[in-house]
């Protein structure tokens, strides 16, 4: 172990990987690997996402203080490799779905139970080394919880509303929660074997569509990794029509999202004034970009089609009304005790707790984690804009419905600056044919999703990887309801709002 | 004979009304709530849907599971028809005064609760934990409201507490407004409303009474249902009746009288029902652990009011 050492200085021991852009790659042995799982235990890097390859293991870093971006690779031919779980524990989950995946043994990690792998499958790893599986379903443990007078509520996967699915197990004392632990993986739908081999854009509509509610970022998130495998240029234009259905997105996720809190508090009306904002933008969309949820908008080499004069002005016209109706509506919120009765001091998630998970987007934001991939890492045209970065430390349902709140205000302002600043030009450009990797980080209205492509000098997609920032949500929310009461769950989980679809992949 | 023909017309009443009433609250709420919703009548069309479809038992259930449906909805529905809702000159009203109402109600949340236990399933022991703690606040606070009122009217027969009422024997009382804040949370808490149960949750685990009926289908889901609608009509109708009686028929007033009844009682319903939907969207759920402060307090307001009638005397 070395004392003070910063991420690049660390990987560059390591055997620099050619072609990997825009962040360096580094193939490490394994005894450099087991030096960088052990050097974790005193530098503060943050695990942005782990995936793995039939014989290889990667793990995207952040250097918490530099803001530096890097990926780790290794070997693995034995198919086992020193488990980062062992000192990150959001890395934990990573790794028992690499095992399920790639059939790469995480040695080390103390929690060896499949995860996205119920035992239906037709194959076991099918990314890996694919066999025939007939073995049934697996038995699966659930952690317990001992004491008097506990009791174990299981809910789901199939919800009594249209929801998506997931199992949740709560060991209960009373009303009081003593542990929940979460199942899930029944969303599994194979998008990495999906994106393996297909060309660069029917990758992308896949891409788009990992999960639903964050179309536009994850599509984002791919052409911009594409981009730099390519290292391709996009007009400057292209950025910001990008950023602009980027912010359309997230307006839209977050109105919606507030509502539905309010909702399960049993406050119905809230949902129905943000259902309402929330439609004004899905409409607008509709009008100007051809797709409600601007979907397949955002393609590698720009973007699918142009902002024109009328569509502009539509959009400068909904900015006030959009203010307007959601001022009062956070009035709505602000002056009715009985709610803020439910959301203040419910579901707690401590500062060190967000930090030690590695926790980004409103729930990272709300536990005092200052991160925003607008900003750190920054990609354009963010760095030309002018936004602010709400934090709190609170923590509680509370305060990510205050943080969503603010970001709401913030991407109305961005829209804004967007509208009056949209440079000219073309809005797309071909795409070259060349091999390369590249790996992209976005912010999404949940966090940060990373996406890392492995491209042929054919154009298409040999390898892929998206990472939802919902990995690290789930493991919190465990921790945010305990000591919380039962009925408190649907409310906490409805703050959070992780990506069933994004994290069973 | 006309005691016993509008005894007839009571029992009738009471169930075909309930569940235009609560058509109309979900109708009003949806209103309020900027959507159109559906028509009043809805929960008619409802009833008669699931009377059509058949009832799956768990196989874990045993006969009070199956019966439980049944003894509910009778247990409201009698303890519906001894409230004077238009007339006072009803059979069975002087057979039965309120301390019989607050049984027979307690009979058919047993039940309920019986078979929320009798499958077996988390959440129907859940719900059903959950609608005893409440009962058990919600019925010495309904005890504290009678106690009151029969202190003030000699009586705990409801026909008799109007007749009281309506001979001008009462002025304006701090024990009356008490007792009426009493019952309307006992009201609230009983028939599951916001903010102690969210009759229109999809969320399992917050749920009271919804959770201890989720295993039901078909005929006894409609029983359950129907019993709900008419327990809601009943506290509406008691509240109205108590503490609103102009309007109700005495004995020997006739037909036109009865009619001058039927018409105060349904515009009192409507009253109370549109009051209920805004109040109701007009506030969140509470807690869990907040049943006991709110119910608790229902308790303290009708102790309050019968203390007060001792002050007042001495005074």
């Amino acid at each position: 172990m070395m004392g003070n050492v910063t991420l690049l200085e660390f990987l560059s021991m390591g055997r620099e990987v050619a072609n990997h852009r825009p962040w360096p790659r580094y193939q490490l042995d394994a005894k450099g690997w087991r030096q960088l799982v052990e050097q974790m235990t005193v530098s503060n890097w943050e695990i942005l996402a782990e995936w793995g390859e039939p014989a290889e293991v990667h793990v995207l870093l952040r250097g918490e203080d530099s803001g530096a971006i890097a990926v780790a690779s290794h070997p693995c031919p034995d198919g086992a490799f020193f488990a980062l779980g062992q000192v990150r524990p959001a890395a934990i989950r990573l790794e028992r779905a690499i095992r399920d995946l790639w059939g790469l043994i995480p040695e080390g990690l103390e929690d060896q139970r499949p995860w996205l792998d119920h035992g239906h499958w037709r194959v076991t790893h099918p990314l890996g080394r694919p066999r025939q599986y007939d073995g049934g379903r697996h038995l699966y443990k659930f952690l317990t919880a001992e004491g008097d007078g506990l009791h174990q509520i299981p809910v789901g996967p199939v919800h009594a509303g249209v929801i998506e699915p997931g199992h949740f197990r709560f060991h209960c004392q009373g009303e009081t929660v003593v542990r929940l632990e979460e199942r899930l993986g029944y969303v599994h739908k194979g998008i990495e074997g999906l994106l393996a081999g297909k060309p660069i854009l029917d990758a992308a509509r896949i891409a788009g569509r990992v999960s639903g509610d964050a179309t536009v970022a994850y599509a984002i998130a791919f052409a911009r990794a594409v981009e730099a495998a390519l290292g391709l240029d996009i007009p400057p234009r292209a950025h910001w029509l990008r950023a602009l259905m980027a912010e359309l997105e997230r307006i839209a996720n977050h109105l919606f999202d507030i509502g539905a809190i309010c909702n399960d508090a049993a406050f119905a009306i809230m949902l129905s004034h943000m259902g309402a904002l929330r439609e004004k933008i899905l409409a607008a969309n509709h009008a100007i970009f051809g797709h409600r949820l601007l979907m397949d908008r955002v393609v590698p080499g720009g973007v699918s089609m142009d902002l024109d004069e009328a569509g502009r002005q539509r959009l400068a016209a909904l900015l006030p009304r959009l203010r307007h109706g959601f001022k009062r509506a956070v009035a709505l919120y602000d002056q009715t005790p009985s709610l803020l009765d439910r959301t203040t001091g419910t579901g707690m998630i401590h500062g060190t707790l967000a930090h030690r998970f590695g926790v980004s987007g409103f729930v990272g934001r709300a536990s005092s984690r200052s991160v925003d991939a607008r900003r750190m890492p920054g990609y354009p045209p963010y760095d030309d804009l002018d936004f602010a970065i709400p934090v709190l430390a609170e923590g509680d349902v509370h305060a990510r419905v205050q943080i969503r709140m603010e970001e709401v205000r913030a991407s109305l302002a961005l829209i804004e600056q967007i509208l009056t600043g949209l440079p000219d030009g073309a809005f797309l450009t071909a795409l070259p044919m060349r091999a390369g990797e590249g790996v992209a980080l976005v912010e999404s209205f949940r966090g940060e999703v990373a996406f890392w492509v492995r491209l042929s000098e054919t154009g298409k997609v040999v390898r892929a990887h998206p990472h939802d920032p919902s990995w690290f949500q789930w493991p919190l929310l465990e921790a945010a309801i305990e000591g919380n009461i039962v009925a408190d769950f649907p409310l906490c989980n409805k703050s959070f709002n992780c990506s069933y679809s994004g994290h069973d992949l | 004979m006309n005691a016993m023909l509008w005894q007839i017309l009571q029992i009738i009443l009471v169930v075909a009304l309930a569940p235009l009433v609560t058509g109309y609250v979900r109708w009003v709420k949806a209103r309020l709530n900027g959507r159109r919703g559906p028509v009043p009548i809805q929960p008619y069309r409802d009833l008669y849907r699931l009377l059509q479809k058949e009832a799956i038992v768990a196989h874990s259930a045993s006969w009070i599971f199956r019966a439980a449906p049944y003894v509910t909805f009778a247990s409201v529905w009698l303890a519906a028809c001894i409230v004077p809702t238009f007339t006072t000159n009803m059979v069975l009203a002087p057979a039965a005064d309120l301390i019989a109402l607050v049984a027979l109600l307690a009979v058919g949340r047993f039940w309920t609760a019986l078979a929320g236990m009798d499958v077996g399933t988390a959440f129907g022991g859940l719900g059903a934990s959950r609608e005893m703690l409440i009962a058990s606040l919600a019925e010495p606070a309904m005890l504290m409201v009678t106690f009151s009122l029969s202190l003030i009217s000699g009586t705990t027969a409801p026909a008799q507490i109007v007749s009281f009422v309506l001979a001008g024997n009462v002025g304006v009382e701090v024990s009356l407004g008490l007792a009426l804040a009493a019952l309307v949370m006992v009201a609230i808490a009983e028939n599951g409303r916001i903010p102690i149960d969210n009759p229109a949750t999809h969320l399992e685990l917050t749920m009271v009474h919804e959770a201890m009926v989720l295993e039901y289908s078909g005929r006894h889901l409609a029983m359950i249902e129907a019993a709900g609608m008419v327990r809601l009509t009943l506290f509406i109708a008691l509240i109205a009746t108590l503490f609103a009686p102009w309007g109700i028929a005495q004995p020997g007033a006739g037909a036109l009288g009865v009619l001058v009844g039927m018409g105060a009682f349904l515009a009192k319903t409507f009253l109370l029902a549109s009051t209920l939907a805004v109040f109701e969207t007009s506030i969140a759920k509470m807690r869990v652990f907040r049943y006991a402060d709110f119910l608790g307090g229902a308790l303290l307001l009708g102790l309050l009011a019968t203390i007060f009638l001792y002050v007042s005397e001495a005074v």
